[in-house]
């Protein structure tokens, strides 16, 4: 099939290749300015996370990572992104059946209201959850009676994780679920599947690698906020401190070695993201192309 | 209302999943938010303004827009190239490279900011090739310029990116056939095809620098006046326990992203149209 138009049309396809691009130094240059930028603001400041945590040598490096404050630090961001992604994760879910499957009115204002988290500085996030639960906050005094302490404790960064990772899972479920329509539910219902049935079995695969792939950005940003759940930490060694935090003191003290070492693993995290991220893409397009699949 | 829930069909759960949804989006988003609003009213309007026309808040408001601004313009322009060259050329690498490009997305920015502070102070890779030239970037405005442009960089990269790749060729070749210089169709052509993803990529680039803080504060310097960026200053403001400062400020911010944020999903409709 794809020969044919070559044989008869051999002057069309000149134009094209002509018409489509420019000189071989045109194409160089822009290529070169391209990777130039990207080695500036992309490459070299991932290279510099390696290169200065191994710049005293191994066993400084291992020691900043086995160091109990850092394990401390690696046990309450684990913590958190474990109670953070699995509630955004279900909220994703509920989101997008409701808003996917349904018409209602006001659905896109709520749309609009779930990406609204995304619009928000960190640092106001973290500041709204002072103002409601901390010393001066509307629900403050109430607490203090109760002995209950959510700022600058272990409850604040959860909820301030919860806020920064709000959309991810929802806005990546939406449009799937959206494209997907109904007809596949509705013949697992007329069929006598339960509704819990239908959505185990029917929707859940169809969804698995949009679900998998929000929940991955969705960790990753957990795990690495800074700015919200500094507001909120208090800082407190041992007890309020996850990795990003961790990274700032060590670096404030100019114990630069320790910092950038507790950050490699940071961007390893973020490396495997990416990585992740990449094959659930090609899935998903794989997947949006049924016939390439099966051929 | 009963009625057009009615005509939905078999599909169950409608209830509980939109009951739960605003629920939890309540909970987590719209209460918090609104008691912020309602703190910054318990100011009135005389504190509220005395406080955001402060003459350091007026400047740290100057550096947030400006710097934002500037790294924004950066990557239009970059994000075009880095784009362009990632659709259009062939080069070893490409698919990791392209892959990379989301790295500002999935990187801690804490880890970005004291990695991009080093890289640019004056030991640094980079800035030691500038120090003869006398250009110093960290802990100068320059650097958050820097910070900002790192972590707006996928926005524009990852708006323009799909649209150059559903092109029409034919398009291009009817300009050329027509007569069309390479930069006339580029110009003519191509850019105004891109237009909507570019200025959306822009918006988002600036909207996501405007509230950023962990990338910046690290190569800032963080002199008020000079380089103290809004986010900074309302932690400042909390930590010597100046609520009402700290509300002022965070409530002016909050404004600013609610009408970026109308910006992008108008120039997002505009853009849907353009393709439709």
């Amino acid at each position: 099939m794809s020969a044919i138009p070559h044989v008869f049309h051999s002057r069309p396809v000149q134009v094209h290749t002509h018409a489509r691009t420019e000189p071989l130094w045109v194409r160089w240059l822009l290529t070169c300015l391209a990777l130039l930028f990207l080695l500036g603001f992309l490459f070299l400041p991932l290279a510099v996370v390696f290169s200065q945590a191994f710049s005293k040598g191994a066993p400084v490096f291992w020691e900043a990572l086995t160091e109990e404050n850092a394990l401390l630090a690696a046990r309450l961001t684990l913590i958190t992104a474990l109670i953070a992604v699995p509630l955004n994760m279900i909220f994703g879910l509920a989101a997008a059946w409701c808003i996917a499957k349904f018409q209602f009115p006001g659905k896109s204002l709520l749309i609009t209201l779930i990406d609204l988290p995304f619009s928000v500085s960190p640092v106001v996030a973290g500041l709204i959850y002072v103002l409601m639960f901390g010393l001066q906050g509307w629900l403050g005094p109430w607490l203090q009676t109760h002995d209950i302490k959510l700022i600058f404790a272990v409850p604040g960064i959860v909820l301030a994780t919860i806020f920064v990772t709000f959309p991810f899972v929802a806005r990546e479920l939406i449009p799937l679920m959206q494209a997907q329509g109904t007809e596949e539910e509705e013949a697992a219902l007329v069929l006598g599947a339960s509704g819990w049935q239908t959505f185990r079995h029917v929707t859940l695969p169809n969804i698995r690698w949009g679900l998998l792939y929000g929940v991955i950005l969705c960790n990753a940003r957990a795990m690495g906020e800074f700015g919200a759940v500094s507001v909120v930490s208090g800082h407190i060694r041992g007890m309020t401190n996850t990795l990003p935090l961790h990274v700032e003191i060590l670096y404030n003290e100019y114990n630069s070695a320790a910092a950038f070492a507790v950050a490699s693993l940071l961007a390893c995290l973020a490396l495997v993201t990416l990585a992740a991220k990449t094959f659930l893409e090609w899935r998903l397009m794989r997947d949006a192309t049924p016939t390439d699949a099966t051929s | 209302m009963s009625l057009t829930f009615k005509k939905q069909g078999v599909l169950p759960g409608f209830s509980l999943t939109l009951g739960f949804t605003v629920l939890y989006l309540c909970l987590i988003v719209l209460i918090p938010l609104s008691a912020t609003f309602l703190k910054a009213a318990t100011l009135g309007w005389e504190g509220f303004w005395s406080v955001i026309t402060q003459p350091r808040v007026l400047a740290s408001y100057r550096l947030t827009f400006g710097a934002s601004l500037a790294g924004a313009s950066i990557n239009a322009v970059f994000g075009l190239l880095v784009a362009w060259v990632l659709v259009r050329y062939e080069f070893p690498g490409k698919g990791l490279i392209d892959a990379l490009v989301d790295l500002p997305f999935a990187l801690p920015t804490a880890v970005a900011g004291i990695s991009l502070a080093t890289l640019y102070s004056s030991k640094g890779w980079i800035g030691k090739l500038l120090m003869p030239y006398g250009i110093k970037i960290a802990y100068t405005p320059l650097g958050i310029v820097v910070a900002l442009t790192f972590i707006g960089l996928p926005f524009v990269v990852r708006t323009v990116q799909p649209i150059l790749e559903e092109f029409e060729a034919e398009l291009e070749e009817a300009a050329a056939s027509l007569g069309a210089s390479r930069r006339q169709t580029f110009t003519r052509v191509i850019l105004p095809a891109l237009a909507p993803g570019l200025l959306t990529g822009f918006a988002l680039a600036f909207a996501r620098a405007v509230g950023e803080y962990g990338s910046v504060i690290f190569i800032a310097g963080n002199i008020p006046m000079v380089s103290e960026i809004t986010p900074l200053l309302i932690i400042t403001k909390l930590e010597q326990y100046d609520y009402a400062g700290a509300t002022a400020l965070a409530v002016s911010m909050l404004l600013v992203s609610f009408l970026l944020l109308l910006a992008i999903n108008a120039l997002q409709r505009w853009s849907e149209l353009r393709k439709a």
